[in-house]
């Protein structure tokens, strides 16, 4: 297998050519978008580069201690992002259970998945370890955005089901079931999906950079198989864990309906 | 004679404010009022889904406070003004709601008796979505019926039915209730029913006081 072609900093600007393309369009739609467009794109030149640099020189100094930072850094920005992304308002105490929901089971699907899995050593080696806790912690930000969306939306609109159960005798946890069923089946959809199409519909990011860089296939796809599993049950473990947790904020001491 | 529920100086927001309330056990209570004088949210209030933010209830001598909500909501059970079915066929939400007052599942003859006393003629294979607002509300009440509670807290059970089909249901209701030593507390829009079949009548003021 031949080495990484690399792209000169000339060849990387005529990639520019689709934003300008794009912008063609718009303007000749007249769909108003051209800002946004301009920058989104300046924003992740200006991003990637600073990470890359970033990354350069935690790759050359590995260190527990900033692999640690870096790994605080990620879960710090993807649960601010997960409050972002919902689209309804948030209670303070749904906020926590999101924090903590993303923390204990990210943590326990990385610290598993590097131990056992990948085996890494040392442990905080930052090549596998950022990129690596990177897939799982996007990931179920994204699962548990969902999750989270579902909820709230769930007990909006089904606010007179939820009280007939209470009316009924059922306790907060029953009463709630269906709604929590149906968002995590929400939330773990999007995963599902994806490993249906893998392979054949599209080559996974992961896979498709590994073998760009000159590993073998055979080896790329066991990465891709171990890491698509190790997000299914990060994605599932977040999600259970708010979902367990977040029901009950709906609910106060009395198992009254508290929306 | 005893009483189930004793309400003293209970107030709930601007919506009711009751000095002193005792309601009698194993009675048919009618609550009577205009719109917006306080019938539901008492109602809500003696099921515990909402609490007074004022002044203490009673049940059986108990501070409602003091009992275990679930507890309590599978003594006194509540049937909502919107009639709420769930997916499902009639069977379904039979066992649904057994589910949630954690009782064992029902034969078909007992589920069907219930359906008798709410006059509902479907199978217990029928969807419960494609009723009609009125089957709706009759499997509602066969549903809470079903449960076996000690008092039957009712919000207008019968204001979606004809006139015909609201005495049956009515009369049934009430029948099943005094045969089985259970305490009715319900509210209705018709002076004339809360006449002829409640042994005693509470008249609501907007304000959400009542009449002495």
């Amino acid at each position: 297998m031949s080495d990484i072609v690399d792209i000169g900093i000339l060849q990387l600007i005529t990639a520019y050519i689709f934003v300008i393309i794009l912008l063609f369009i718009v303007r000749l739609k007249g769909i108003n978008r051209e800002k946004e467009i301009v920058i989104a794109s300046i924003r992740m030149t200006l991003q990637l580069v600073l990470i890359g640099y970033v990354l350069v020189y935690i790759f050359e100094n590995p260190s527990p201690l900033l692999t640690l930072i870096i790994i605080g850094i990620m879960e710090t920005f993807a649960i601010f992002n997960i409050f972002k992304r919902v689209r309804r308002n948030i209670s303070t105490k749904l906020k926590g259970m999101i924090a903590i929901a993303m923390v204990v089971g990210t943590f326990t699907s990385i610290l598993y998945f590097l131990f056992v899995v990948v085996r890494i050593q040392p442990w905080y080696k930052p090549q596998y370890f950022i990129p690596l806790a990177g897939m799982l912690i996007g990931n179920s930000m994204t699962g548990i955005s969902l999750g989270v969306d579902r909820l709230i939306d769930g007990f909006h609109s089904r606010k007179e089901e939820v009280e007939t159960a209470l009316m009924l005798g059922a306790s907060s946890k029953k009463a709630a079931k269906r709604i929590v069923n149906n968002a995590f089946d929400s939330a773990i959809m999007p995963t599902i999906n994806s490993m249906m199409g893998m392979g054949i519909v599209f080559l996974p990011g992961m896979m498709t950079g590994q073998i760009l860089s000159g590993t073998s296939p055979l080896t790329s796809i066991k990465y891709q198989i171990a890491i698509m599993l190790g997000i299914m049950g990060s994605v599932s473990l977040t999600v259970i864990i708010f979902l367990q947790l977040g029901y009950k904020t709906f609910f106060n001491d009395r198992e009254q309906l508290d929306v | 004679m005893s009483y189930i529920f004793k309400l003293d100086k209970v107030k709930y927001k601007n919506i009711l404010n009751i000095d002193n309330l005792h309601i009698k056990e194993g009675i048919i209570t009618c609550l009577l009022g205009e719109s917006g004088s306080g019938k539901t949210t008492l109602l809500r209030l003696l099921n515990d889904l909402i609490s007074p933010t004022e002044g203490s209830i009673l049940y059986k001598n108990k501070n409602i406070v003091d009992m275990n909500p679930v507890e309590l909501r599978r003594k006194v059970l509540m049937l909502g003004q919107t009639p709420i079915t769930f997916e499902g066929t009639i069977r379904e939400n039979f066992n649904m709601a057994l589910e949630f007052s954690e009782k064992e599942k029902a034969e078909d003859d007992i589920l069907q008796k219930y359906l008798d006393i709410s006059n509902l003629n479907k199978s217990l294979d029928h969807n419960a979505k494609e009723m009609s607002g009125g089957e709706r509300q009759r499997l509602a009440l066969a549903r809470v019926l079903l449960l076996d509670g000690e008092v039957l807290l009712l919000d207008e059970p019968s204001s979606a039915l004809d006139e015909d089909t609201e005495k049956f249901v009515i009369e049934s209701v009430v029948k099943y209730a005094k045969d089985n030593n259970k305490s009715v507390i319900m509210v209705t829009h018709s002076s004339l029913i809360a006449k002829e079949y409640g042994d005693e009548i509470i008249r609501m003021n907007k304000g959400g006081t009542i009449d002495e």
